[in-house]
């Protein structure tokens, strides 16, 4: 296994050295392994589609990543230093910002304070500054969604989009070097869900890393350099988009059967 | 106008009447409002029943006034020093609550505190330093406020790092720190208190601060609220965010000063008794003119200390991350930890906060009594939530205020303290208090679910 994942490294790296490598990693709650040795890399400027059916361990490996779990087994590397993440706040520091699928929104207080939950800015006698981050997060948003208004309400009483745009803007506003999206266009309208995917264009231009969760296939193709396939809470395989079909990476999701295009995972069916 | 209605679109505003305008633009809280309206309806409704017994169950509109016993001032001043220590622990409970916790052992916390110090006053320090020294009382308090930190910090510890739930937790340290105190003093009751301790329970002279002092800090408190108001609206035009409309904002600013300069005028006019006028003139050695001298109570130290907290907290509830923190906790835990906040660590301090504002009650209600027991603060921690609950915190978490949890103590000490004045049996007072609580959460859930 060790050999795939230095295969892979090869094949794909151009000389260039990996933002994130995750290795041989394992999770099990209860008697259920959720994620089985699993290992992704993700390079400076890619976006990395994660792909699966529902309780493949997508969402549970990525947030190993972004330390809401802890691991039982295996090492994050982070451009090519051992990475300890004990807690989400650890991952911070290691410029690694998630939008979770569930976007993690404390429903009861504003935009701006979701916005800067955990990293608020002070004023300079160490309180907050509402102001400020008012500012703040009316600019962020204006990028957004430039219709937004309602910075004093909390965010319960938002619509679906505007809170998903509120956990976007969380996620981009603190310049990651990494960034990890799970399904994060599951409450947006067709509008909305072309913006998300402009952004992550955008962003991937500036050299940031992207995970990229999602059941949608077509728009991990539309979007994703490499995509990395989950079966039982293992690594089918690994592809270049351009080197596999859609029909291809449907038999890995559904079968678990590796192409030839793919470089074939832990996961993938011995036949 | 149109500058504060960002939030909504024009069609909306259009079908608003007058009075949702109002308070749109006020941006005052409509369950605030409806507190002070019921509190307002229990004082005035005690007063006339009071006057209605005294009178022979007849009601001359003519001397109506004349007799009030609740809205006298000596009764309204002491409305305000019985509801001390309740505010000061509603303050704390706020927060817990709003972190979806709850603290059972404040009471018996209260208890265990009181007469720690207590002996500690009576048997320790006393001897020691001698009965007269002026570091009694500060040695006292300081003790108070570490051991209450640090038995809130136990609560905290277990809730959050052990896992174990807050009611379990606390329910036992109902019982175990009424234990302690009965241990610690046996069932004696200590007396007396240090002399300069007495003062924070507000009952000697010089426990409260006389007329003139108190139209200082209530002039001060009134351009408080002034500078307050600019400051925001400055604040707010630099970043060209929308705002209030300025008839609002002197709205605001007149209905604050008039409340604070009508309490003031109220606590001012509560004369010493002549009893204490003597004693002050022979003190003082100053005849006493044969009309009699006046002289205002004004604040109490005990409210004063309630008022300081009770700003101070607002201040830690609203202006400081920790604030942010505990309402984003109590919004979604979860979301919370993922977003990088340190939920352990945070519970662990608010509980360790709870305990150190029951200290500060502790002192409260010892020097009142100018003795400690260990019946003291027995079933606080019911009058604690109860206030709380009435204040508006939702048992849910993520909401609640902490004026509103003083404003619920206010309210349940004027009920207990009326029903008192009027000479009702203690067990109709019970079943009253009791069910003021049920119906107030009934009319807030009714409030809440038309506001959606």
């Amino acid at each position: 296994m060790e050999t795939q994942t230095q295969t892979a490294t090869a094949t794909f790296a151009d000389g260039r050295k990996p933002l994130v490598e995750m290795r041989d990693i394992s999770i099990a709650f209860g008697g259920i392994k959720a994620v089985d040795h699993a290992s992704v890399e993700l390079y400076p400027g890619e976006v990395v589609g994660l792909l699966g059916h529902n309780g493949a361990g997508k969402s549970t490996l990525i947030k190993i990543l972004s330390g809401a779990y802890p691991r039982d087994h295996g090492d994050i590397f982070i451009k090519g230093e051992r990475a300890e993440i004990n807690n989400p706040r650890d991952a911070k520091k290691y410029g690694i910002e998630t939008i979770y699928q569930t976007l993690a929104l404390a429903d009861n207080v504003d935009a701006a304070a979701n916005l800067f939950l955990g990293r608020e800015l002070r004023t300079r006698w160490g309180t907050l500054d509402d102001v400020a981050m008012e500012a703040a997060a009316r600019e962020v948003m204006g990028r957004l969604n430039p219709n937004f208004r309602r910075f004093k309400e909390p965010v319960k009483k938002l619509s679906g989009g505007q809170r998903q745009s509120v956990a976007i803007a969380r996620a981009i506003h603190f310049n990651a070097n990494i960034l990890i999206m799970d399904e994060p266009t599951a409450a947006l309208g067709p509008q909305e869900t072309k913006q998300v995917a402009d952004l992550t264009l955008q962003l991937k231009k500036t050299g940031i890393g992207i995970f990229l969760i999602s059941h949608d296939i077509h728009d991990v193709f539309e979007l994703s350099d490499r995509v990395s396939v989950m079966k039982n809470g293992r690594i089918v395989g690994t592809a270049k988009v351009k080197d596999v079909t859609k029909d291809e990476v449907l038999g890995m999701i559904i079968l678990g059967k590796c192409p030839a295009g793919a470089i074939p995972g832990p996961g993938a069916l011995q036949s | 106008m149109s500058s504060a209605t960002d939030s909504r679109s024009g069609p909306a505003m259009a079908q608003e009447s007058a009075v949702q305008r109002f308070f749109r633009a006020t941006e005052i809280d409509t369950r605030l409002l409806g507190m002070i309206g019921a509190l307002a309806l229990i004082w005035v409704g005690m007063d006339l029943i009071g006057v209605w017994k005294s009178s022979g169950f007849t009601l001359n509109p003519r001397t109506l006034w004349d007799n009030s016993i609740f809205l006298s001032s000596r009764n309204l001043w002491n409305l305000l020093v019985q509801t001390s220590a309740i505010a000061v622990m509603s303050t704390g409970m706020v927060l817990i609550i709003v972190m979806r916790h709850i603290d059972l052992s404040v009471g018996s916390m209260l208890s265990f505190i009181g007469v720690v110090i207590g002996v500690e006053q009576v048997y320790g320090l006393s001897p020691t330093l001698g009965a007269t020294s002026p570091v009694i009382w500060i040695i006292a308090v300081l003790s108070a406020l570490a051991l209450g930190a640090f038995i809130g910090g136990v609560n905290g510890y277990l809730v959050a790092y052990a896992g174990i739930p807050s009611f379990i937790v606390t329910l036992g340290g109902l019982i175990v720190y009424n234990g302690l105190a009965w241990w610690v003093i046996r069932g004696e009751t200590v007396a007396p208190m240090d002399a300069n301790f007495e003062l924070i329970g507000g009952t000697p002279r010089g426990a409260w601060i006389g007329s003139a002092a108190s139209w200082i800090l209530g002039g001060l408190a009134c351009a408080g609220i002034v500078w307050g108001l600019i400051a925001n609206r400055s604040a707010r035009q630099r970043f060209r965010f929308p705002q209030r409309p300025v008839w609002a904002e002197v709205f605001l600013g007149v209905m604050g000063s008039v409340l604070i300069i009508g309490t003031v005028a109220v606590v001012n006019s509560y004369a010493w008794p002549p009893k204490v006028v003597e004693a002050y003139a022979k003190d003082h050695a100053i005849t006493v003119p044969p009309e009699g001298l006046t002289f205002g109570h004004g604040f109490a130290i005990p409210v004063l200390i309630t008022v300081a907290i009770g700003f101070l907290m607002t201040f830690i509830a609203g202006r400081t991350a920790f604030g942010r923190y505990v309402y984003a906790i109590g919004g979604n835990p979860e979301a919370a930890e993922l977003a990088g906040v340190n939920t352990k660590w945070m519970t662990l301090c608010m509980f360790s906060l709870m305990g150190v504002l029951t200290a500060v009650a502790a002192c409260i209600t010892s020097a009142r009594l100018d003795a400690a027991s260990n019946s003291l603060g027995q079933t606080n921690e019911l009058y604690v939530i109860a206030a709380t609950v009435i204040g508006g915190t939702s048992l849910a978490g993520g909401v609640g205020t902490i004026y509103g949890a003083m404003l619920g103590a206010l309210v349940m000490q004027s009920l207990q303290s009326g029903m008192t004045l009027l000479n009702f049996d203690s067990a109709v007072r019970d079943v009253v208090v009791g069910s003021v609580l049920v119906f107030a959460v009934w009319l807030d859930q009714i409030y809440r679910r038309r506001q959606g």
